[in-house]
């Protein structure tokens, strides 16, 4: 098992294809793409992992672009299990009643749109990780 | 760390072969200040061009998409120059004098990303809300050279170069200018400011900073300050611009550059400072991703205010949801080392007001000052001029299936608005 806060224990939750994509092969952690996941089921999954025992390693509002608005999100959680910890727990049941308080926009956004929330999404992870976001793009 | 401002009152901008200042009136010549941007060789790879324009109070004019707003400011006396490890050499400012170009702003708007809120209108209900509707602004618009659609962190720092470059070269035209009128701020070390102040309160500010990643990052003497471990500064470091904005996503909440310069909670900290408190410093702590950079940040945030044996602190977020988590951990580890908080927010109450207004809470968070809130929605009538583009409104925050109305009005919430909810105060929405 791996120990706590080391990136072999990050188990990245994404339907980020960029972040994705741009992580992959730079660290020793686990990505999970699921591309067909909504924002809300990527919090959902978070949640259900982090009652089972998971601990959160980012924020799971992490980003000034809000929930409504961008259908991307990209957040890490421990592959191992430690032992639920409460405050997470409350942290990630927060962030989706957060989520839900948001009214719903029936937006159709263009590709380039798309591809820049996923870039936002994607330099929030980076950042957080410890990896430099530039190098990512550029590979 | 004593400094003196300068203020020079600047009522009008006018494009001129000479740049100067005179009488009030700033008269610039966009090429100079272009020439002086492109000295950069981020600028010159980068930016594929600027125009500029001026915007004047009152006027049928939009500005956006906004990327900062900046106070063109210049060191005429003691250590160090304007923007610190950015602009001029890494060294301590905040002593000497420093002379202000009071009235006017560099404003740099231009896309970034797609969907890029920033509005400020210069008349109608818009303007309310926003601070920067009241002054003259200098409007630089930048496009973007060929293959940015894949370097925008270089982008992104290359027009904040270019921001910062425009605000000095103009700020360097009030270096021999008489100042209207002066005023001196000054702070004392701990035992000079208890010996001199005795009996008083003694109070810091802890002063939060968005810091996650492209378009939510805040630099500090030139350091990256999700980077950072919390730390101290003299508050006078702040108005020499030692704090710069690399943010502006969700616009409402973001400090522009011109709030860190002008920041009102240090203002009104040194009016009441050796009357009814004594204020000690500023202590900026970070607002990271990554959970474990929480912890450490607001343990060393409340360890320090516990070191300086404060009595109280006002402590300032910057955004929501990710930060609302670092202001109520501040808030709640300070309250426990015996020194009494207040703290300043704003608000996502949903459209109707009626949702909770913070992502977290704690019963220790007992004395809190709002903004107002965010998702309030405005319409904002059609203007005769826009500066930027409206290209990317219809994607902002606010209409159902956009916010850009076939008349040329934006339905919006407040958070499109440059400064409409600023978490320092810098604004007049509150509630009792």
């Amino acid at each position: 098992m791996a120990s706590i806060d080391n990136p072999r224990d990050f188990l990245i939750l994404t339907n980020n294809p960029l972040a994705a994509s741009c992580l992959e092969g730079r660290g020793p952690y686990t990505i999970r793409l699921e591309p067909d996941r909504s924002f809300r089921e990527i919090l959902v999954e978070a949640r259900d992992l982090v009652y089972a025992g998971h601990i959160l390693y980012t924020h799971p509002l992490a980003g000034s672009v809000k929930p409504n608005e961008t259908p991307y999100k990209s957040l890490v959680v421990s592959l191992s299990p430690h032992g639920f910890d409460p405050q997470h727990g409350e942290l990630i049941a927060n962030a989706i009643a957060v989520f839900d308080k948001f009214k719903v926009l029936d937006r159709v956004y263009s590709g380039s749109v798309l591809r820049d929330f996923q870039l936002i999404d994607y330099s929030l992870l980076a950042g957080a990780i410890g990896l430099d976001a530039r190098a990512g793009l550029s590979k | 760390m004593k400094l003196e401002l300068g203020y020079i009152q600047i009522n009008d901008i006018q494009f001129s072969k000479e740049c100067k200042v005179e009488n009030g009136t700033l008269y610039v010549d966009p090429e100079a200040i272009k020439a002086f941007m492109y000295e950069d060789d981020d600028v010159k790879a980068w930016v594929k061009s600027f125009s500029f324009d001026v915007a004047h109070p009152g006027e049928s004019v939009r500005i956006t998409p906004v990327k900062d707003v900046i106070e063109p400011r210049v060191k005429v006396e003691g250590s160090g120059g304007v923007f610190p490890g950015v602009i001029n050499k890494v060294e301590t400012v905040g002593s000497g004098k420093t002379h202000v170009l009071r009235g006017m702003a560099v404003v740099t708007a231009g896309k970034i990303v797609g969907f890029q809120e920033g509005i400020i209108d210069m008349s109608g209900p818009g303007a309310d809300y926003t601070p920067f509707s009241k002054l003259q602004n200098l409007v630089v618009v930048a496009e973007p050279n060929e293959g940015y659609q894949d370097h925008k962190h270089e982008y992104e720092h290359a027009v904040r170069i270019a921001g910062l470059r425009a605000a000095t070269y103009v700020g360097e035209l009030g270096r021999n200018v008489t100042p209207d009128e002066t005023a001196v701020f000054e702070t004392y070390g701990i035992k000079e400011g208890i010996e001199k102040l005795p009996g008083l309160p003694r109070v810091a500010y802890v002063h939060m900073l968005q810091s996650q990643g492209l378009l939510h990052d805040t630099y500090v003497y030139g350091v990256d300050a999700k980077r950072s471990l919390t730390t101290i500064l003299c508050p006078t470091e702040t108005m020499d611009g030692a704090i710069i904005s690399g943010n502006c996503v969700s616009a409402c909440d973001k400090n522009t550059t011109y709030h860190h310069q002008n920041n009102p909670v240090v203002a009104n900290l040194f009016a009441a400072h050796g009357k009814t408190l004594n204020y000690v410093c500023n202590i900026i702590t970070n607002e990271n991703v990554y959970l474990a950079d929480k912890q450490r940040s607001s343990d060393w945030t409340a360890k320090l205010c516990r070191l300086l044996d404060l009595d109280g602190a006002l402590v300032s977020q910057e955004g929501f949801g990710n930060p609302d988590t670092d202001l109520i951990m501040n808030c709640k580890k300070i309250e426990l080392q015996g020194v009494k908080t207040v703290i300043i927010t704003d608000e996502y109450a949903g459209q109707d007001g009626k949702s909770q207004s913070l992502a977290d809470a704690d019963p220790l968070a007992d004395a809190v000052v709002t903004g107002g809130n965010a998702n309030e929605v405005i319409i904002l009538p059609k203007m005769d001029k826009v500066i930027g583009t409206l290209d990317y409104v219809d994607v902002i925050a606010g209409g159902h299936a956009g916010s850009l109305r076939p008349d040329g009005t934006i339905e919006a919430e407040l958070q499109v608005i440059t400064g409409a909810t600023n978490e320092m105060g810098f604004n007049r929405l509150s509630a009792r």
